[in-house]
């Protein structure tokens, strides 16, 4: 698990300092004590819940989403947002359906190069032209859905079933799916680097204070710019793996997944206002939205609308919690 | 509209730069009208002007209400829900007749805005959660209460606000102008108005003032919960049925970027009405200009979104980021 290297808040108070730290605990690792309790009772309620095969779908339902997870933590982390990351999944995917048929390596690699110069745009308008965040990448959002469906012809475009590319979506290792190795490995590197290295540590301390952060000398603009570049180039990657497992690249995917991505990450204990956060609860998060759908799907008498429904009053639930866990942690 | 007027007595350069700063969005709007004067044909018609009049209607009404929330440093992206809701409401009541039908939806608006309002103000939640979660979860309540399905409208009183005109007017057109002179002269004449400016450009000072400022929260979700229902009515009349899973779908997106088009800061502490509104029609207008020039509708997305990238770079230069 992951350290908290924003935890410097001196536990004064004497008889009182286990409750604050309770609090505290509870407001950063609720989404994973949630996601425990959740687990347990739906293992007990349904029988075949905690089978292999129901786990695995679990968790590769979650993976492209993680993989934008990841990214969107960092820059959430930095006190900035990203809205542009369900385009880029879109992009991603149109692009790599597109190049498969030259060599299939191009389009694993392209997508999330390519999404990954986006999101360096992104960056430098932030960071440079000093920016708003949501204003910069809603633009993102609204030009490149643009982009994607203008490249794709507003179709989807069909990857042939023969191509070695679509192992990297519909492929197994060791058995387990391919695109899960994937974001297993993002999520560690992703938490390394946010808990154990300077840039992880900077990322911080720009989210605590941007000002502060400047005066001290660390490198914010770059620090920044690296943020969105890597949200884009994983939304870009996630297009890719998308698109290997439909085997279509689809210049409609990713519709309102910024917004699922947000909620993950919000739901993991991570402050929007920045600062603060793990990567571990966004994981959690991730996997806790995954469930839930899951449920909702074994459960059949719920619709899809019901399922929208469920998710809008969880992400109320969790944040009324952790404004009340907040509050409480301040008296 | 004219706030802020810069001295006009020099004429050098920059004098120019900063008056197109201030107006970047009626320039940017008359050049496109220009632009369409001489590209695209039959635009100087009647029916142009009323088609593109009525296509903006429901977006200048949900823009309004984005507009204050924005104004309060906050944000509502639960607008199009908000018209979803108001969608699958409004044939489910008319059998009451048509004045019940409106309260109720305006009722279940209002309570949406209180929902909103009630988080931001009282919970401390940031408006962008909290109004996400209405997002999410509002239009799947709207499709359960609809039964998933589209119910025709067939009231004559509510068809007319949708597909009706008065003296010529198209009645979404006339909904639309009196909700700009109400919500304008709120913002410009009353103490709410100031109170909103107070609580967006510093919340904690304009607390210590002794502004109300938990109350003027409230009050800015709720009427932009209300506009967007009103928006719903709209855009249900105009269609002839109920369409909870499409009506309002993205209208938040177009809100955002009319109002900030318009001149107002993403950082609250100032609300622009008509930038607001001539930005809700520049967006419109460039998507029908794309539409009739059978240009590719795709790169109508690309450009709005430079406009709005450009837009937002060319204000900052005036100091608020």
């Amino acid at each position: 698990m992951t350290t908290r290297p924003a935890d410097t808040e001196p536990t004064t108070g004497g008889g009182f300092a286990w409750r604050e730290r309770l609090f505290t605990t509870l407001q950063k690792r609720g989404a994973i004590a949630v996601l425990i309790i959740v687990v347990a009772v739906a293992a007990l309620t349904f029988d075949n819940f905690l089978t292999a095969q129901n786990l695995q779908n679990i968790v590769l339902q979650g993976a492209f989403l993680g993989l934008i997870v990841v990214g969107m933590t960092f820059v959430i982390i930095s006190g900035g947002i990203d809205l542009s990351v369900g385009s880029i999944l879109a992009l991603g995917g149109v692009i790599a359906a597109q190049t498969v048929q030259a060599a299939w390596p191009l389009a694993l690699i392209l997508p999330p190069l390519l999404c990954g110069l986006i999101g360096f745009g992104n960056g430098l308008l932030i960071a440079k032209a000093k920016m708003a965040p949501f204003i910069v990448t809603l633009a993102g959002l609204l030009g490149i859905r643009g982009l994607a469906l203008a490249l794709a012809g507003s179709e989807p475009i069909r990857i042939d079933g023969g191509s070695a590319f679509v192992w990297f979506g519909q492929g197994q290792i060791f058995g387990v799916a391919v695109p899960i190795v994937f974001v297993i490995v993002a999520f560690v590197v992703g938490g390394l680097v946010l808990a154990r290295t300077s840039y992880g540590r900077t990322i911080f301390a720009i989210g605590g204070s941007e000002e502060s952060a400047r005066l001290m000398g660390l490198p914010v603009d770059r620090t920044k710019i690296i943020a969105y570049t890597t949200s884009g180039a994983l939304a870009g990657l996630a297009g890719a793996l998308l698109a290997a497992r439909i085997s279509a690249g689809d210049p409609n995917g990713g519709l309102a997944w910024e917004l699922d991505a947000i909620s993950a990450v919000v739901v993991g204990g991570t402050l929007l206002t920045g600062g603060a956060g793990s990567i571990s609860g966004s994981l959690a998060g991730v996997l806790l939205l995954s469930v839930l759908q899951n449920l909702i799907n074994q459960l059949g008498t719920l619709g899809s609308y019901a399922q929208q429904l469920v998710s809008g009053l969880f992400l109320i639930a969790v944040v009324l919690v952790q404004a009340y866990l907040k509050r409480k942690q301040r008296s | 509209m004219a706030r802020g007027a810069t001295a006009r007595g020099s004429f050098d350069a920059s004098t120019v730069v900063s008056w197109v700063r201030g107006r970047g969005v009626y320039v940017a709007f008359v050049a496109l009208v220009i632009f369409n004067l001489i590209v695209t044909p039959n635009f100087a018609s009647v029916v142009t002007v009323r088609t593109l009049l009525i296509t903006v209607s429901p977006i200048i009404l949900v823009s309004l209400g984005v507009a204050l929330a924005i104004g309060t440093e906050g944000i509502d992206l639960s607008v199009g829900s908000v018209m979803a809701l108001a969608s699958a409401f409004l044939p489910l009541y008319l059998g009451y007749g048509w004045p019940v039908a409106v309260a109720v939806v305006l009722f279940v608006g209002a309570l949406a805005g209180l929902v909103n309002g009630s988080l931001v103000a009282f919970v401390g939640v940031q408006p962008i959660i909290a109004t996400l979660a209405l997002l999410v979860g509002g239009r799947g309540l709207a499709q359960i209460f609809a039964g998933g399905q589209s119910l025709p409208i067939t009231d004559p009183a509510i068809l007319w606000l949708g597909q009706g005109s008065l003296f010529g007017v198209p009645a979404p057109v006339i909904v639309a102008l009196v909700a700009i002179l109400v919500v304008g002269f709120l913002v410009s004449r009353t103490t709410f108005g100031r109170y909103v400016v107070a609580v967006g450009g510093n919340r904690s000072a304009s607390y210590l003032s002794g502004h109300p400022v938990r109350r003027t929260l409230l009050a800015v979700y709720v009427i932009s919960a209300l506009l967007a229902a009103l928006a719903g009515i709209i855009a249900t009349a105009r269609l002839g049925a109920s369409d909870p899973s499409n009506i309002g779908l993205l209208i938040e997106l177009s809100a955002i970027t009319a109002v900030v088009v318009g001149g107002t800061p993403l950082s609250g502490g100032k609300v622009r009405i008509m930038g607001t509104v001539v930005g809700a029609l520049l967006i419109q207008l460039i998507t029908n200009t794309f539409i009739s020039n059978d240009l590719p509708f795709t790169w109508a997305q690309v450009l709005t979104a430079a406009i709005i990238l450009v837009a937002v770079y060319v204000q900052k230069g005036r100091g608020n980021a």
